[in-house]
């Protein structure tokens, strides 16, 4: 087979150097083209949007008159709008359901857009944002994955009848029997939480529309799969050929996230059309946070059957995983990426697997570095540290006990996948060497000695690249699929073009995000025609009108060494046969004797009389008379590549999801400070064999890049929503990215068993880490705290919680606060306190129910109406220190026990967010004379602040609500500001 | 994720500060660095009508030591406190506090005042206000006056700052022989907002111990002079007087325990010092 | 007392990178819009608007600084430097630049004019700053793409360099 050969050039000089990338000095000196970056057509409009802040709700109305009416503002649309322009999108599975990329009925997660604005610039487009009045009805939010399936749960997409979108079960070889004969039987049961690879870039759009030709023109930082063109071709209605997509010539950082660019880019060309000229979406930081896209949590139970001497014989897999409000296309595809790889590094013949897919109100999900793997392997390598444990056997040896036996590659696992080339147990031991594991063990028991709290953990993993474009029609029953058609291969395509002067520009439909891929394109042309870097010119970025691309095309599954390089490698090649025949004939030799270096093109034989290459290279365009017979031309080679290996799933749902298996052991040391509980990693080694290695600097910059992100995972992030549905880590004081000083320097080891499937034999290496490293730091925390239980990301507060012991309790009796009364679901702040007042009781009580009485005890209170005798509206304006803002109250009194106490029921909703509650007001007389006015409260509180504020929410509502019961206090002659009462009384505000 | 409008005026004079503050009262910002505002303005949690630059005049940017205190004007970037001259020998709690605040970035722009107007509850500087027993001093056009920094806090970004009235400078008191001082923090990452912030203050007197990032405004305790064995029982009395929240960093428990954790930790360092400077 | 309302545009007058620059903007408009927008240096990048990234880091006056915390009516007088500054001439890199090239100190590039604006203060600054001040001052900055420690060795490698009077 043609791509089994070796393709490097006679020079082969550039390949597996750790040259300077080409892209670096545009980067440093501040002239990268990003898509906020390329120039614009003046007349271009800006798009803000009007996003959900609450988390499940009915949306009654829409007001957007005064919106509209904002000078600046060109257009605003809602979901109807939109939905009448467009289509809904495409889901992946087989389900009654839409999926439009705006709100219509009602809202499923906050952050979901529900009205779109068009203006002049984005400031106004955001003034007009403000202006917007969207009327809800609440719903009861469905946040955790398995309360989505019980009975009874309030259901997100009432055409499906339930939360779960797709369930399969799948058995390979013969599990029932293998569990029966096992010796032991293991389990774990693991959540996997919310997180994502979190761009520095976020996204962005500029939209045109050209109504004479039906067209939309649309740039994106959109990183593939191109497979999306056609969901939003679809959605906007127009044949592929009238949807120019394009992606700008830099991006600033995927890792997957930039996939879920597409409902915008939608958005955008209905903005365009619309509006009637170019529109322009930079999305901002917490649009990002709350509705880009995430990773996938996961509910996981997984039981392993093992045999006396710790083989394990079978896996019992049951997976819940947690796609959000939407199934967006390409998902449920991080349930089924690693389909083939649920064996994980280990020979194990009998699988059974049940996948369940729900809804839940959350942030849709989408690609995200490690695409399912993350899920995989903390459950898998957490249960082989498990078992390990339980059977008395070292870790190490458990693990080298069961791995794929070397000699046995290509080896096919259980449930398909063809692992195409390793040495899994050399590398495990090379690295266990290399790494000073017998040192790290040392370090460990010295520690240990001391009484510090130290652990070692480990993992092995098998890293999957190049996506098998069928697999995700896993999903689908093997009938569905025979009706639907097969899908399968994984096309790369590459081409190469010499221009008259001779010089080369490589294409491809790569779409990198920072990794430096047309370094490595001109390593590998440079190779095989003999030139500098320099003369060659790599375009990677694309645009879907003029370039050779495939729905395979873009930047995911760390495609690009394995397919993409090895593509263009082939078209190179190809190009270079051709060249060789023509110089043959000049030089009046054989073309196999022609030799390509150092910019010459020669007969090996007689170096010196060699013809430049720029020369030769532009004989098709000067003189193509003069080609050799058979030639045709020599200035653009284009190959299209597919690896036969990737077929599409068969009957028995067996499927190769991917055409490379890198192989990872990593281990680490970390120690936990007995004090605060903080996790410390000490030492961290990663063995990579990721085949051929094409440029070692960039392939360790994908290791640390990828151990970034997973010590992020491990320890610091996840996207928190509270039981109602707030999003509360909307910013990045909250979503906490790890900082220079949170990362550790690790150790990258390389073990090279090149891929026989690939053309360059390289595998992809960018995602490893995010799968191995949170597995591997929480065995070493599970090592060191002997404890069973652990849950991503790992903080100081949980750590304390389980080293701590029971808290010490308190010396004295401490008022508990009053237990609230919130509705499941429902985050509630409660509180209670009291201040006298001089006034006599029945004053006090009539004062209650006056109209007046809101208006004057509500700072900025207006507009007070007394609808009933206890009903009253009002506006009011509310805050603490700048953070204030105008709100709609509502207010009621019920319980009403004459001049004993009442119940006060009140809501507000603003811009910033909505809060409810209760107040109950107790009235006693004092002995001196005056009232003691008692008051409890149970509070909710929403929306924008839930989202940014979080740290600050409760504290504020708490001097809020004071300050409306010091209002109170005050107007019924309780102080006239005299600070020394003011101060009692905050005391008593204090919450008890 | 941009500000609403808003009016900006840009006094040449103190007393033009003082005017503007009382033409607009509540409707009113007043602008130093930005660092806290700004980001409010940005998400539009703040919609200011007037912004008032404090930050322009030379006047208001000088830290004065005068009669055992640091007196630092509205306008002093917090890195200006941080590279005043021998700062840790006046004041070492400043020292250690001020490098836990944000980041160089911020700290280059942000003010001290600011911060104390803020009245963040994790933040580091009103926590050494309160620990040193620091003043605030406010001025409106018509009248000036100091507060002492335990009655200045209120809540939770609540002080007892009128709508007119500008925060015109902070006193710290500068380091009394004979005492020591000690900070630490715990915070999720390196310049993290403080889940549980403690400053101990030791001297012949007695210890205090002042808890910030715990309760809504950080709490200040006298512990006396009283022997060690009765510590762990105080901090326990402090960690559960101090109403702790739950937050998405941390649990209302773990920031009892860091608090007398740290609490006995960084009485005991100022205690040390304090013995080592009397020795 | 100049009061500069809301709805208008009004002139800030301010150097930038070495030359005085005015703009017609409104007081709300942030520095980060200004520069890229208004003037088209579009090195600083904006990563998230609430002053945490440090993706738009500039020198204000010779510290680094977040431009997306400046409000367009504070800029009046600001003497800015920005990421366009940094290379003597087109073509050549500063000693800072080439140290990021050769320790491949970057991915994406879109943190990086910040991480370079930070560290070329410092280095003015500090020109024997520690490993440990170095790395405190990159807190500031986030990166997702190197992990941080390709950074840290280029800036190193670029202290080290000027220390021996490179340029």
């Amino acid at each position: 087979m043609l791509h089994t050969t070796s393709l490097v050039g006679d020079a082969g000089t550039l390949v597996g150097q750790c040259v300077a990338r080409v892209e670096d000095a545009t980067l440093l000196t501040g002239n990268g083209r990003y898509l906020d970056d390329l120039p614009q057509r003046k007349d271009t409009r800006h798009i803000a949007f009007l996003r959900a802040d609450q988390a499940h709700a009915k949306i009654i109305s829409i007001d957007t008159k005064d919106a509209r009416a904002l000078p600046g503002v060109v257009a605003v649309l809602t979901g109807d709008d939109v939905a009448a322009l467009t289509r809904s999108m495409t889901v992946g599975v087989k389900a009654d359901v839409e999926a439009w990329p705006m709100a219509r009925d009602r809202v499923r997660y906050v952050g979901e857009p529900v009205a779109m604005v068009v203006a002049v610039d984005r400031y106004v487009a955001e003034d007009a944002v403000d202006l917007i009045r969207v009327e809800y009805e609440t719903m009861p939010a469905v946040v955790d994955p398995m309360a989505a399936l019980a009975p009874g749960a309030e259901v997100l997409h009432p055409s499906l009848g339930g939360n779960l979108i797709s369930e399969r079960s799948f058995r390979y070889g013969d599990p029932e029997l293998a569990f029966s004969e096992a010796t032991h039987r293991v389990s774990i049961s693991v959540v996997y939480p919310r997180n994502s690879c979190t761009p520095m870039e976020c996204y962005g759009v500029v939209a045109e529309y050209l109504p004479s030709e039906d067209m939309f023109d649309i740039a994106a930082n959109f990183q593939g799969p191109f497979s999306i063109h056609t969901v939003i071709a679809r959605s906007l209605g127009v044949p592929g050929n009238r949807l120019r997509l394009r992606t700008p010539p830099d991006s600033g950082g995927s890792f997957g996230v930039k996939q879920g660019v597409f409902p915008y880019v939608i958005l955008a060309g209905v903005a365009a059309k619309v509006a009637g000229c170019p529109v322009k979406w930079i999305e901002d930081r917490l649009e990002h946070l709350s509705a880009s896209v995430s990773a996938t949590n996961r509910v996981t139970t997984l039981s392993a059957a093992v045999d006396g001497t710790g083989r394990i014989q079978a896996l019992d897999w049951d997976q819940v995983e947690d796609c959000g409000a939407h199934l967006r296309a390409p998902e449920p595809a991080t349930l089924y990426r690693m389909h083939g790889n649920m064996t994980g590094a280990y020979a194990i013949r009998n699988v059974s697997i049940r996948n369940r897919v729900v809804l839940t109100n959350k942030t849709p999900t989408g690609l995200n570095r490690g695409f399912g793997g993350p899920q995989v392997y903390f459950a898998l390598e957490r249960l082989v540290h498990k078992i390990a444990l339980e059977l008395g056997i070292d870790r190490l040896e458990l693990i080298r006990r069961n791995l794929v036996p070397t000699g046995d590659f290509p080896y096919r696992t259980a449930t398909g996948a063809l692992l195409d080339s390793g040495d899994y147990s050399k590398a495990l031991d090379t690295a266990a060497h290399a790494g000073k594991l017998d040192k790290l063990l040392a370090v460990r028991d010295a520690a240990r000695a001391e009484g510090r709290l130290y652990g070692i953990g480990y993992c092995v993993a098998v890293e999957p690249s190049v996506s098998n474009m069928g697999y995700i029609t896993t999903v689908l029953t093997s009938d569905q699929r025979a009706k639907a058609g097969p899908k399968n291969g994984a096309q790369a395509v590459g081409t190469i073009t010499v221009d008259p002067m001779g010089t080369v520009t490589v294409k491809t439909a790569s779409v990198p995000q920072g990794q430096g891929h047309r370094t490595v394109l001109a390593q590998v042309v440079g190779d095989i025609l003999g030139l500098p870097m320099g003369d060659i010119r790599a375009i990677v970025d694309v645009d879907t009108s003029r370039d050779p691309w495939s729905i395979a095309a873009g930047n995911y599954s760390s495609r690009f060494a394995a397919a993409v390089a090895g593509a263009v490698s082939l078209a190179a090649q190809q190009l270079r046969g051709k060249l060789a025949e023509m110089a043959a004939q000049q030089l009046g030799c054989g073309p196999e004797a022609i030799t390509f270096a150092g910019g010459k093109v020669f007969d090996r034989a007689n170096p010196a009389a060699g013809i430049p290459f720029g020369r030769l290279a532009g004989t098709s365009h000067w003189a193509p008379g003069t080609l050799p017979e058979g030639i045709g031309q020599a200035i653009s080679e284009t190959v299209f590549w597919s690896p036969p290996e990737l077929t599409a799933p068969n009957e028995k749902d067996e499927v190769n999801s991917s055409l490379c298996h890198g192989f990872i052991f990593d281990f680490c040391g970390v120690e936990i400070d007995r004090l605060t509980g903080q996790v410390r990693i000490d030492r961290y080694v990663s063995m990579h064999d990721c085949g051929r290695i094409l440029h070692p600097g960039m392939v360790d910059g994908q290791v640390r890049g990828a151990f970034l992100q997973a010590v992020g995972a491990a320890l610091y992030e996840e996207f928190v929503y509270a039981e109602d549905g707030s999003f509360e880590s909307g910013t990045l004081a909250d979503y906490l990215i790890p900082t220079v000083m949170e990362t550790p320097d690790i150790q990258i080891l390389h073990f090279e068993t090149p891929s026989p499937f690939t053309p360059l034999g390289a595998k992809g290496v960018a995602e490893g880490n995010c799968m191995s490293t949170p597995v591997c730091i929480a065995n070493a925390v599970a090592d060191a705290l002997s404890c069973e239980n652990i849950t991503l990301p790992i903080t100081p507060s949980k750590v304390l919680a389980m080293i701590g012991g029971e808290e010490r309790p308190p010396s004295k009796p401490i008022a508990k606060p009053v237990k609230a009364k919130a509705k499941p679901g429902e985050r509630a702040l409660t509180g209670e306190g009291e201040a006298d007042v001089s006034s006599p009781r029945e004053a006090v009580w009539h004062m209650l129910l006056e109209a007046e009485t809101l208006a004057a005890i509500i700072p900025g209170a207006h507009g007070v109406q007394k609808l009933s005798p206890d009903h009253f509206t009002a506006t009011v304006t509310l805050g603490v220190g700048p953070v204030k803002d105008k709100y709609e109250a509502d207010v009621r009194l019920s319980d009403i026990d004459h001049l004993n106490s009442v119940t006060l029921t009140g809501a507000v909703t603003g811009r910033l967010g909505a809060g409810g509650g209760s107040g109950v007001i107790r009235l006693s007389d004092l002995p001196g004379g005056g009232t003691r006015l008692h008051y409890s409260y149970v509070a909710t509180v929403g929306g924008k602040v839930a989202s940014v504020g979080g740290r600050l929410l409760d504290g504020a509502a708490r001097v809020i609500i004071g300050q409306f019961f010091q209002s109170l206090a005050r107007h019924a002659g309780g102080g006239t500001g005299r600070p020394s009462f003011l101060k009692r009384i905050f005391l008593l505000f204090r919450g008890r | 994720m941009k500000p609403a409008r808003f009016s900006f005026v840009r006094p040449q004079s103190r007393q033009e500060i003082l005017d503007a503050l009382t033409e607009h009262g509540s409707d009113a910002s007043v602008i130093a660095g930005g660092q806290t505002l700004v980001p409010m303005l940005n998400m539009r949690l703040a919609r200011p009508k007037v912004l008032i630059d404090a930050a322009r005049l030379p006047d208001l940017a000088r830290i004065e030591e005068e009669k055992g205190e640091l007196r630092i004007g509205c306008a002093v970037r917090q890195a200006q406190l941080e590279q005043l001259p021998n700062l840790v020998s006046k004041q070492p709690l400043l020292a250690r506090a001020i490098p836990f605040i944000g980041h160089v970035q911020t700290r280059a722009r942000g003010t001290v005042c600011g911060s104390i107007a803020h009245a963040d509850p994790s933040a580091e500087l009103p926590l050494c206000l309160i620990a040193l027993q620091g003043k605030v001093h406010l001025r409106t056009r018509r009248k000036a006056r100091t507060v002492r920094a335990e009655d200045f806090f209120l809540g939770m970004m609540s002080t007892g700052r009128e709508p007119d009235e500008l925060i015109e400078a902070v006193s710290y008191p500068t380091a009394a022989p004979g005492t020591g001082f000690a900070f630490q923090e715990i915070g999720r990452r390196h310049g993290d907002f403080a889940i549980v912030a403690v400053a101990a203050v030791a001297s012949g007197d007695g210890v205090s111990l002042t808890v910030g990032g715990v309760d809504d405004v950080a709490r200040r305790f006298d512990l006396g002079a009283g022997r060690d064995d009765g510590l762990d029982d105080a901090l326990n009395d402090i960690a559960w007087s101090l109403n702790a929240r739950d937050d998405l960093h941390a649990s209302a428990a773990y920031r009892r325990e860091i608090t007398r954790r740290l609490g006995s930790h960084v009485i005991h360092q100022a205690k040390a010092e304090a013995a080592r400077c009397q020795s | 007392m100049p009061v500069l309302n809301a709805t208008s545009r009004h002139e800030v007058t301010f150097r930038v990178n070495g030359t005085e620059r005015t703009v017609r903007v409104e007081n709300r408009m942030l520095l980060s819009d200004v520069l890229r927008h208004e003037i088209g240096l579009t090195g600083t990048h904006v990563g998230c608007e609430h002053g945490v990234c440090g993706a738009c880091t500039v020198q204000i006056d010779g510290a680094p600084a977040r431009a997306c915390l400046v409000l367009a009516a504070q800029a009046e007088g600001m003497n800015i430097r920005t990421v366009e500054a940094l290379a003597a001439e087109t073509g050549r890199l500063s000693v800072l630049q080439q140290a990021f090239r050769d320790h491949h100190g970057l991915q994406c590039g879109f943190c990086t004019s910040g991480i370079l604006m930070t560290l070329d203060a410092l280095l003015a600054a500090e020109p024997d700053a520690s490993e440990g001040v170095i790395r405190d001052a990159l807190s500031g900055n986030l990166c997702r793409c190197t992990g941080y420690e390709p950074i840290v060795r280029a800036a190193l490698a670029a202290r080290d360099t000027l220390r021996k009077g490179g340029n």
